[in-house]
């Protein structure tokens, strides 16, 4: 068993992490923080889990999230999608494995994954949206927030929601306020099975080598760590039975990394553009200066009044 | 030779100088409506684009009224263009003069528009300007539907939407390129400006720079008369 968190202290203690702990700000760049906080992790171990969902209704209860009462639609997530109310979500698929003729219940906890290389905050315009300190987490400000939904179109993983209310992105913080206080996520706290624990990334990798050892001789000769390296590695990872096939569950993306159609948006296309434009206001002007305003001259109206009269001499 | 699809309301009135109709209160009002979205839609867009003009969003108020407010500016512009273009899109159709104006386009940079065509009541830079905003503009409201993600996020794919955000912003890139080509030449071209703005230009303009067209608009008038005589003008 992985030590469990410890609770709370009843003493006020300071934050662990601030504002100066940045290491990337949407839109707007940072200084370089005068110290490396030790990067933190959340491991999922999906073949841990029994699918209860106490991981989503503690969500719902530390941030305070007050998700609509759905309707049954036929299938055990509920509700079928993330929203701005619901930061992480069981998706449950079933699964014929083809090789032991049984039907495998693959059941996943979706959630922002809090990249080390995030798509969110790449895509985002408004300077201060969207942060990462340098223990990895990726947080949302959301007084910052404009709500262009660029986000949606920088991840990888399909995580943020606009809110239809206030207009702005949500997702998982990773807990940010508890971690910062020494606690871990409420949904760490709150599994049952140690389906989710939390630590820092090297224990948990460490922790995972174990997991996996584990299911191998279990018969799961597939089973390993999904810490993409497309993202530079997350902060939320994964210990799957079947890592050959990520989108076993639920569509986990097999090599996610920011899509080239956004590193063409937010890379090329702005240094080209404002060079072009800038080349087209420079050139007028260059040729202003140098070939002067373009008059109609006296002759040219002469012309024009002989044309005209002309033209009245023969309605004459 | 009707040619140049002259309207009505093109009435030449003789005098020194002499004036020439060329655009209605109407098609004045059409183009500076079109004139304020497309400006107001450059700074909100480009208030979006890049971080260093993310200032830009104070004109309208901050970041939250920026997002929200330029797609209805180009729900604006999409209709007020497209007044503009059902009423010039006739006289901007190409011609076979256009080819060898635009062959001779240093010329009309240099100021000797005496080595082109005369022509009629717009240049082939003109057209080019007309079609290129055309057709910027219907791919710029179409991919802009795409990524307005207050109302229409769930019609699309992730990857359509990351597309049609690419396609926006080169596609407004190129607009405001084309938009600093006009500007340009309303205001490098002396005594243009009032077309738009007064709806009436000079003889001397006229004739400098859209001979053509003065000659179609006299042959017309005299026509009204009975007369049969057109009148070279040297
Ligand atoms: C504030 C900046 C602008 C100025 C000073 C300006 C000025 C003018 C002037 C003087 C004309 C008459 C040219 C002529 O009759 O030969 C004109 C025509 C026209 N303008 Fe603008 N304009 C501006 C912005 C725009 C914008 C933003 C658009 C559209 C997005 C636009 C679209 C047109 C069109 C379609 C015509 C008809 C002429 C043609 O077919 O080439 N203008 N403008
Ligand atoms: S919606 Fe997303 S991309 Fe847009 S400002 Fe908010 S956090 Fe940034
Ligand atoms: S999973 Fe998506 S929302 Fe979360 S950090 Fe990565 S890119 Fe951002």
């Amino acid at each position: 068993m992985f030590p469990p968190l410890p609770n709370p202290s009843t003493t006020e203690t300071a934050p662990r992490f601030s504002e100066k702990d940045l290491i990337r700000r949407s839109a707007s760049t940072v200084p370089a923080p005068e110290q490396q906080l030790t990067e933190v992790a959340k491991l999922i171990d999906v073949s841990k889990c029994i699918g209860c969902k106490a991981c989503q209704t503690a969500c719902i209860e530390w941030n305070d999230t007050h998700p609509e009462v759905g309707v049954f639609a036929g299938a055990f997530e509920n509700p079928p999608d993330l929203t701005p109310d619901m930061f992480t979500l069981m998706r449950y698929s079933e699964w014929d494995n083809p090789e032991t003729n049984e039907l495998e219940w693959l059941i996943r906890k979706d959630g922002c994954m809090h990249c080390a290389d995030p798509g969110c905050l790449k895509a985002c315009p408004a300077p201060g949206a969207i942060v990462q300190y340098s223990n990895g987490i990726v947080d949302f400000v959301h007084e910052n927030c404009i709500g262009c939904g660029y986000c949606i179109k920088g991840c990888p993983f399909n995580i943020p929601r606009i809110s239809k209310v206030d207009h702005t992105a949500y997702k998982c913080t990773l807990c940010s306020d508890r971690v910062a206080v020494g606690q871990g996520p409420a949904c760490a706290k709150a599994c049952p099975t140690q389906a989710i624990v939390f630590g820092t990334k090297d224990e948990m990798k460490g922790w995972a080598a174990k997991r996996v050892e584990d299911l191998k001789s279990r018969g799961f000769a597939n089973a390993g760590l999904y810490d993409p390296p497309g993202v530079g590695g997350t902060h939320v990872m994964y210990v799957l039975h079947h890592a050959d096939q990520p989108e076993l569950y639920s569509g986990l993306p097999k090599e996610p990394r920011i899509s080239p159609l956004v590193e063409a948006w937010k890379g090329v296309t702005k240094y080209a553009g404002l060079t072009v434009l800038g080349v087209a206001a420079g050139v007028g002007l260059l040729h202003h200066l140098i070939m002067g305003p373009n008059r109609v001259t006296e002759a040219d109206e002469e012309r024009a009044e002989e044309l005209t009269e002309g033209d009245s001499h023969a309605r004459r | 030779m009707p040619a140049d699809d002259l309207k009505p309301n093109e009435q030449i009135h003789p005098g020194k100088p002499v004036i020439v109709d060329r655009y209605t209160i109407g098609a004045r009002i059409n183009h500076w409506i079109t004139a304020a979205s497309l400006i107001l839609l450059a700074l909100s867009g480009l208030a979006m684009f890049h971080p260093s003009l993310f200032f830009l969003s104070g004109l309208f108020g901050g970041g939250q009224f920026t997002r929200f407010i330029h797609p209805w500016i180009g729900v604006v512009l999409f209709f007020s263009f497209l007044g503009l273009f059902l009423r010039f899109w006739k006289a901007n159709l190409w011609r076979r003069d256009d080819g060898t104006w635009l062959a001779r386009f240093r010329d009309v940079l240099a100021n000797h528009e005496d080595n082109v065509p005369e022509v009629g009541k717009y240049n082939a830079g003109q057209k080019l300007v007309f079609w290129s905003m055309s057709v910027l503009i219907v791919i710029l409201i179409s991919s802009g539907l795409v990524a307005w993600d207050q109302y229409f996020s769930q019609y699309t794919t992730i990857d359509q939407k990351r597309l049609a955000i690419l396609v926006h912003s080169i596609a407004a890139v190129a607009i405001i390129g084309v938009w600093i080509v006009h500007f340009y030449s309303a205001i490098w071209v002396r005594g243009t400006i009032s077309a738009m703005t007064r709806g009436r230009v000079t003889g001397g303009w006229a004739w400098r720079h859209h001979r053509k067209w003065l000659r179609e608009l006299v042959t017309r008038s005299s026509k009204g008369t009975g007369s049969s005589g057109q009148k070279p003008a040297k």
